[in-house]
This record gives structure tokens, C-alpha cells and sequence, in this order.
């Protein structure tokens, strides 16, 4: 798994609720059978008009969204089927950040998977970084793992929290199935005395 | 003497491989059932690490999301879904594990053919990636669905990393109304907690309402529990599930002891709760979503809200968002709202019980002239015994379309869906944009309702439908 430290990049705001994972990705791209190359087909009902053309009104699509690498959402991100596509889609897009209030339980364990990191704040914190993101369009953050940060570069500095040993998996880009193949012997106990 | 315990928490404690303070619990998996899907990458990943599957006896798979449900002798006309179901049976022949075909009568949704064969047990700890599985909760199971990459991680070690998540209480006393249905008390609590209102948590419905409910009824609560944000949703097993299970083909051999097993399963009698909410039967009417999540929803006999009556500025965008998508306008009678399609299916609705109440409302009646409507079993053997029971030619002669096996028009990943702006009463469980089709509308409702509103071309109440 790709490891996460630091990040810089251009954050793009989706002013949107309950943003499900069939939208980040429709269920006719679930059919592949590859884990990459889904970055094209991220929002797609969003994203693209009827003739596929750019839908000039999505967030996406907007020119100073390009090459936006951290996503601000509204609550209960990633909501609904547990596709893992969906991290797929936004780590092949280019993300590595999701900050939201709330994301959705599978969602939020599948992106530790895949090198993205997903930051909660309360509401209040994210509607102060849309406000950002509105007045200081490009607007660039730069999130520190190490330290737990968030920082802009108009004096915003948030300490966020994340879990200690999701964190340090996600650190060292460590492999959770040779993590726990550590543990074989205590399985195979498990399996004997349950047999 | 130790302190009382939650269900939950007696499934969880016997399933610790290891525990470690701040660190996720290496907890061991019973059962991992697996679909065409969300499986692929995972056998790749197996295969790059040169790894096997630890327990392929303990490992089931069937096609289900993208297999078709017309015709089965003709090959799947879509390549890449015939890819996939390909490569499903490529895996489960190269890595031995049991696969339950397109042409096997036990073929079907994977969480109708994992009850309806015995798999599913009370105690157990089962996964699958997908994230209806806490349907199997109903069986007093701690069922949670997965990602891929956690998919691989059970394949190569049968245990998934885990955070305890906190326990809520969902509980219903009283007796549901005549007409109203499981479907309408899982939908109503969704309503009542939000779609996000069980992130976090295992709920646990209890109470003399939930008690009351059949296997299948329960499965249908059970299986809606992610639409409320939780890992997992549960209700204790007794005698009505002991009498389901008795004879299923996988359960166990000794089924008397093991059922006596079970009966330590339910929470002791002063087991704790991290959270408990509490609700009244008689306050469920039959209900349908208005809008483009499960929680939005409200009783049949209402109108459609009002988005300027949300206090919560988030959710008063999201309403307005939804009825746009939706075509609804706010104060429109939900009886004056008509559909033109109707899809009786899914793994929420789509065993015999659901079968018979729609037939039973279709009996008599035409689909009416503007609706197309189709019925989708959830399995091959429930497909058969529909059958045996006549409930196809019922439907049939109501001009229902009747169809093989399969997720179909739930998430509309086979040919079976909504065209743009068309209106559709589903027995599914998700009524995202898109969802059944790219602009497509849907509204959730029970098998009931669904029959009643393919009969009417628009909602009806159940409570006054013509019984023939
Ligand atoms: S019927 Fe629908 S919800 Fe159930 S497994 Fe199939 S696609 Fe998922």
C-alpha cells in the first residue's frame, strides 16, 4: 500500500450531504475487473453531460479545480454500498485527502487501504474551510500526518485526530494481511480450539 | 460472576483471535460469502502474493449483481459482466471454493442463498463485500460488510481487523398495524435516526414487535440496518429461528445441541447498551422515501415535506436537491404521485413471504396501462417454489413480468433498469440518484405496496386496498 506523510495540494469543495458511493461511482464501472483506471469514470453521472461532454457545473469541472488533489465534503460521506471503487476512483483521480464531518463506516476503513487519507472535523471547522476555499480560491492546504495538521497559507492551522495504529499502518504504507499473518500461529490456536 | 452482556458483545468476545490495546481486533470470521463484484481484485491480489485461501470450506460464492434475468440459456450478452462472472468462476475453481452458478437452482441474491441453505447461523461472525450482509443478523449473527481489500484479507487469513463498535438498541414494543410491514418499521426507523444515525454501531432490534416478525420479516430489518450508517444490525434468535433453520441443508448435524448453544446467544437480562431508542408500533404506518436517501421518507397517507421545515440548513439543501431530482413538488399528496415502472425484488424483499403478499394484493387486478412491472426472486429455489405455489401465474395474469434470479433492477447493473425520468415504486432498499438507472426516480416501499401502486399507476395505501 502507498504510504502517506505529508501532502500538499489544491483542495476543491462538493457542497453536498450524504454524497453516496454510487455517486462517486455509478454501478456500470463495477464490472471491470482491474483495480485501476477508474479515475475517468469518478462522478461520472455528475461529472459529464448526456453526449459526455464536462458538465460545466460540477465542482470537477470547474478550471481552478484542476488537478485537485483534497476533497472538503459535507456530512456522511461515501454512504451506501461498500464498493471499494469508490476510493479507487478518487485515488486514481489524484486525491489523497477527504475532509468531512462524517463518513460512512466502510467508506471511511476502505480508504485507509488504499494510501487516502479521510480527516474529520466538526461542522464548524468545515464550513470555516469552505469559507476558505471561497475567498482564497486557488485555495492550497497542506496536511501533515506526522504532526496531525492541517495548514493553509493564510495562517489556518488544525490539529486533527486519527486513530494511533491506523495512522502508523497508513505512515509506513504497511500490508494489514502480513500484519495479521504475524498473528498465524494465534489463529491456528483459534481454529483448534474451536474445531 | 461476570457483568451482563450484550448479544453483540457475546459474539464478539468468542471470536477475539488476538487483542491488543489501541490496535484493531484480529477477530475470526465463520463464514465469508462472496459475489462476482467486489471479488476479482481480491483473488488478484491473492495471486500477486502468492497467497491461498485459508478456509475455502468456509467460503461460498454465487454471481449475482450483473448475471441477467431473462432467458439463462442464452449467454450474458455484456462482455465485460461476462468477464466477471468468468472470472468469479475462474477463482473459485482455482482457489476451491464452492460456486453456486447461473444454472444452479441455488443461484441467487447472495443474501437470500446463504439463509435459505442453512450457511447462516446463529453466533456466527460473517462477512461479505457488500453491505447488505448485516441481512444475516436476523439469524442473531454478527454479519459486517466489506471492502475488497478486506475481502482479500479474510480470503488469506479468515479474520478481519476490527474496532469494537458500540452497541445500539433499536427497540419496537407493540403490534404493526394490518398492511404494515417489516418494511415499513425498518424504513420508519431510518426515518426516525437518519441515515447516519447508526454509524459507529451494531443495532440490535429488540421488542414485542420485532419478536413477532417471521425469519424473513427480520431479515428484511436486518438487511436495511447500513441504510441507517451502522456495521451491522441484529436480533436475538429464538424458536422462530431455531424452527427456519431446522432441516436447511448446511446447518449443523446435531442441529438440538447446537440450538442449545444458541439459546446463550440473546443478551443477559440487564446487558448494556451504549445507545437505545425506543419506538411504539402503532406510530408505523406503510411508508415510501421521497427522496434520494433511505431517510427520506414518510408515511403514505402525507404529502410530500416541505424542504423550508428542515431547521438544519444541510438538510433543508439536500431535500430541495432531492425533490428536484426526484420531479416531486412539496404538499403533493404521496397517493397522487404516479409511477409508470415497479420492480418487486432485491435482497430485502424478494423471498416467498414478499412474493405472496404482492400476489396476494396483484390477485385480480391489471397492472395498470401506463406501468411496467416486474417480479425478480431472490433465488433459483425461491423462483421454483413461487412457482409450485402458482404465484406467477397470478402475477403473470396481472401482467407482472416474471423474471429469473438475481439483484436486477435493485442496482440495475444487468439490462434491467429505469430510463431517464421514469417513476419506480421498488421493493429495494437504496433510492440513490441513479441508483436503478442514470436519472431514473425511485421510491422504496414494501412488496405490498409496490403491488398495489403497479395496479393503480400511483401510491396507494395498503390499509384500503381491494382484496380479491
Ligand atoms: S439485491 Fe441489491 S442490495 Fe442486495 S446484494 Fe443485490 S445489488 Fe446489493
Amino acid at each position: 500500500m502507498q504510504s502517506f506523510t505529508q501532502h500538499s495540494g489544491l483542495a476543491v469543495t462538493m457542497d453536498r450531504a450524504d454524497v453516496d458511493t454510487d455517486q462517486i461511482i455509478p454501478k456500470q464501472f463495477l464490472k471491470r475487473i482491474e483495480r485501476t483506471g477508474y479515475d475517468k469514470f469518478l462522478f461520472f453521472d455528475w461529472r459529464y453531460l448526456e453526449d459526455g461532454s464536462d458538465n460545466p457545473d460540477f465542482e470537477l469541472n470547474q478550471p481552478s479545480a484542476a488537478g485537485a488533489s483534497v476533497l472538503i465534503a459535507r456530512r456522511n460521506f461515501g454512504s451506501g454500498s461498500s464498493r471499494e471503487h469508490a476510493v479507487w476512483a478518487l485515488e486514481n483521480y489524484g486525491f489523497r485527502v477527504v475532509m468531512a464531518p462524517s463518513f460512512a463506516d466502510i467508506f471511511y476503513n476502505n480508504c485507509f487501504k488504499n494510501g487516502v487519507l479521510p480527516i474529520r472535523f466538526d461542522e464548524a471547522t468545515v464550513q470555516r474551510l469552505f469559507d476558505n476555499a471561497a475567498t482564497h480560491s486557488p485555495y492550497h492546504v497542506h496536511v501533515d500526518l506526522e504532526k496531525c495538521e492541517v495548514t493553509d497559507d493564510h495562517g489556518l492551522q488544525l490539529p486533527f485526530e486519527v486513530d494511533p495504529f491506523r495512522r502508523h499502518c497508513l505512515l509506513h504504507g504497511l500490508d494489514d494481511i502480513a500484519l495479521t499473518l504475524e498473528h498465524e500461529d494465534k489463529i491456528t490456536a483459534f481454529e483448534k480450539a474451536h474445531a | 460472576m461476570s457483568s451482563p452482556r450484550t448479544m453483540f458483545e457475546k459474539i464478539w468476545d468468542n471470536h477475539v483471535v488476538h487483542a491488543e490495546p489501541g490496535k484493531q481486533t484480529i477477530l475470526y470470521i465463520d463464514l465469508h460469502l462472496v459475489h462476482e463484484v467486489t471479488s476479482p481484485q481480491a483473488f488478484e491480489g491473492l495471486r500477486l502474493a502468492g497467497r491461498r485461501v485459508r478456509r475455502p470450506e468456509r467460503t461460498v460464492a454465487t454471481p449475482d449483481h450483473n448475471v441477467p434475468t431473462t432467458d439463462r440459456s442464452l449467454p450474458i450478452a455484456d462482455q465485460i459482466s461476462l468477464k466477471q462472472v468468468e472470472a468469479l468462476r475462474t477463482n473459485c475453481r482455482e482457489f476451491g471454493i464452492t460456486l453456486y452458478d447461473i444454472h444452479d437452482a441455488k443461484q441467487g441474491i447472495v443474501h437470500v442463498i446463504g439463509p435459505e441453505n442453512g450457511y447462516t447461523q446463529p453466533g456466527m461472525t460473517i462477512v461479505c463485500g457488500d453491505s447488505h450482509t448485516a441481512t444475516y443478523g436476523a439469524f442473531g449473527a454478527l454479519a459486517f460488510g466489506i471492502g475488497t481489500s478486506e475481502v482479500e484479507h479474510v480470503l488469506a487469513t479468515q479474520t478481519l481487523l476490527q474496532y469494537k463498535p458500540r452497541t445500539y438498541e433499536l427497540r419496537v414494543d407493540g403490534r404493526l398495524a394490518r398492511g404494515v410491514t417489516a418494511k415499513d418499521m425498518i424504513l420508519y426507523l431510518i426515518g426516525q435516526i437518519s441515515t447516519a444515525g447508526g454509524v459507529g454501531y451494531v443495532l440490535e432490534y429488540t421488542g414485542t414487535a420485532v419478536q413477532a416478525l417471521t425469519m424473513e420479516e427480520r431479515m428484511t430489518v436486518c438487511n436495511m440496518s447500513i441504510e441507517a450508517g451502522a456495521r451491522a444490525g441484529m436480533i436475538a434468535p429464538d424458536d422462530t429461528t431455531y424452527d427456519y433453520l431446522r432441516g436447511r441443508e448446511f446447518v449443523p448435524r446435531d442441529f438440538d445441541a447446537a440450538v442449545q448453544c444458541w439459546q446463550q446467544l440473546p443478551s443477559d437480562a440487564g446487558a448494556v447498551y451504549d445507545k437505545v431508542g425506543v419506538y411504539d408500533a402503532a406510530d408505523i404506518s406503510p411508508q415510501v422515501t421521497w427522496g434520494t436517501n433511505p431517510g427520506q421518507v414518510t408515511p403514505v397517507a402525507s404529502t410530500i415535506p416541505d424542504p423550508a421545515n428542515y431547521a438544519d440548513e444541510t438538510e433543508q439543501k439536500s431535500a430541495s436537491r432531492a425533490l428536484e431530482y426526484m420531479g416531486l413538488k412539496a404538499g403533493t399528496r404521496v397517493e397522487d404521485v404516479a409511477v409508470n415502472r415497479v420492480f418487486i425484488g432485491s435482497c430485502t424483499n424478494a423471498r416467498i413471504e414478499d412474493l405472496r403478499a404482492a400476489a396476494a394484493v396483484a390477485k385480480g387486478h391489471k397492472v395498470a396501462g401506463s406501468v411496467n412491472a416486474m417480479v425478480v426472486p431472490g433465488s433459483g429455489l425461491i423462483k421454483q417454489q413461487a412457482e409450485a405455489e402458482g404465484l406467477d401465474r397470478i402475477f403473470v395474469e396481472a401482467g407482472f413480468e416474471w423474471r429469473e434470479a438475481g439483484c436486477s433492477m435493485c442496482l440495475a447493473m444487468n439490462p434491467d433498469k429505469l430510463a431517464p425520468g421514469e417513476r419506480c415504486a421498488s421493493t429495494s432498499n437504496r433510492n440513490f440518484e441513479g441508483r436503478q438507472g442514470k436519472g431514473g426516480r425511485t421510491h422504496l416501499v414494501s412488496p405490498a405496496m409496490a403491488a398495489a401502486a403497479a395496479c393503480s399507476g400511483h401510491f396507494v395505501d395498503i390499509r384500503n386496498w381491494d382484496y380479491k
